[in-house]
């Protein structure tokens, strides 16, 4: 098996990369769950607009959502291919990885632009500085496994992305996933419970 | 002295494309209804639980199949499930806390 090469002895029997980045996925959990928790607590408690019966964009979101599931299968093509040595498939479903997260950022970028057009900044309200912060962390990650998904692509045009390192991809793959499931919750929390409208009052 | 093992390495026990493949149409499907759902007025009062609900099942898809939790072992399982149970009881802690609920 083209792992031999790289597999060494561990207590645990189990990669300590691996262990290690699902420790830190766990961490993970703990960030975005307070990030969730404190937009939660103080959602409705803004004193002056806009708030997010005004300005969300559902139909916009979704669009974003669906682009970002569609990274998520993606990237398990992506590794799938790494691990049977198909270079070709690995680098097409790699930059295309990469760039449905380049677009979900651009989606985002355009949301943030319109949304402080619409004179809804950081500072405007409670609704703004959770909804910023909560977005602009997730928006970071995205960034990062953007970068991430690069660097690989670079190397495996270098052909230096064999099977024998597909457990660097996978690794990759569970960081790229994990961004995928933060923004599955936060685009139910956030943007369809959320702005759910009220009733008449 | 703890006895040493090989590292476990089980490319072959992750899903096939063709899982793949079904699980994003499962995705995309679930995505649809949750928007759909949204714009059905007469659903409003069953939707954070209906929304809920939806999200958790591809919560759980992509973290089972994509994340291949679902054939990895347990220990990444547990590292994984036990800061989101932390999580959650935090959301659920703080929301009764400051009496959102």
């Amino acid at each position: 098996m083209s792992h031999a090469a790289v597999a060494h002895h561990t207590s645990t029997g189990l990669d300590n990369r691996k262990v290690a980045f699902w420790t830190f996925i766990g961490s993970e959990c703990l960030l975005f769950g307070s990030l969730i928790a404190t937009y939660l607590v103080y959602q409705g408690r803004s004193i002056s607009g806009p708030t997010t019966h005004e300005i969300l964009n559902i139909p916009l979101t979704s669009v974003s959502t669906f682009d970002l599931l569609m990274s998520s299968l993606a990237m398990v093509l992506a590794l799938a291919a790494v691990q049977r040595g198909d270079r070709v498939w690995a680098r097409v479903w790699l930059a295309t990885t990469a760039f449905l997260g380049a677009v979900f950022l651009g989606f985002q970028l355009y949301e943030f632009q319109h949304f402080v057009h619409e004179g809804l900044g950081f500072t405007t309200n409670l609704f703004g500085s959770t909804f910023f912060t909560l977005t602009g962390f997730h928006g970071a990650h995205v960034f990062v496994g953007v970068l991430w998904l690069t660097t690989l692509l670079v190397r495996s045009f270098q052909g230096k992305l064999g099977p024998q390192k597909a457990l660097n991809v996978e690794i990759a793959g569970l960081y790229w996933h994990f961004v995928d499931v933060v923004w599955i919750v936060i685009f139910t929390v956030v943007y369809l419970i959320q702005t759910t409208p009220l009733p008449a009052a | 002295m703890t006895e040493h093992t090989d590292v476990q390495h089980a490319p072959e026990a992750h899903a096939s494309t063709r899982t793949y493949l079904v699980i994003a149409a499962i995705l995309t499907v679930i995505t649809i209804v949750e928007v759909g759902v949204f714009y059905i007025p007469a659903l409003h009062v069953i939707l954070p639980p209906t929304l809920l609900i939806l999200s958790a099942t591809k919560f759980a898809l992509v973290v089972g199949f994509y994340m291949h939790l679902k054939y990895d072992h347990n220990l990444f399982r547990a590292v994984f499930v036990a800061p989101l149970l932390i999580a959650v009881a935090v959301i659920v802690g703080l929301l009764f806390l400051f009496r959102v609920f």
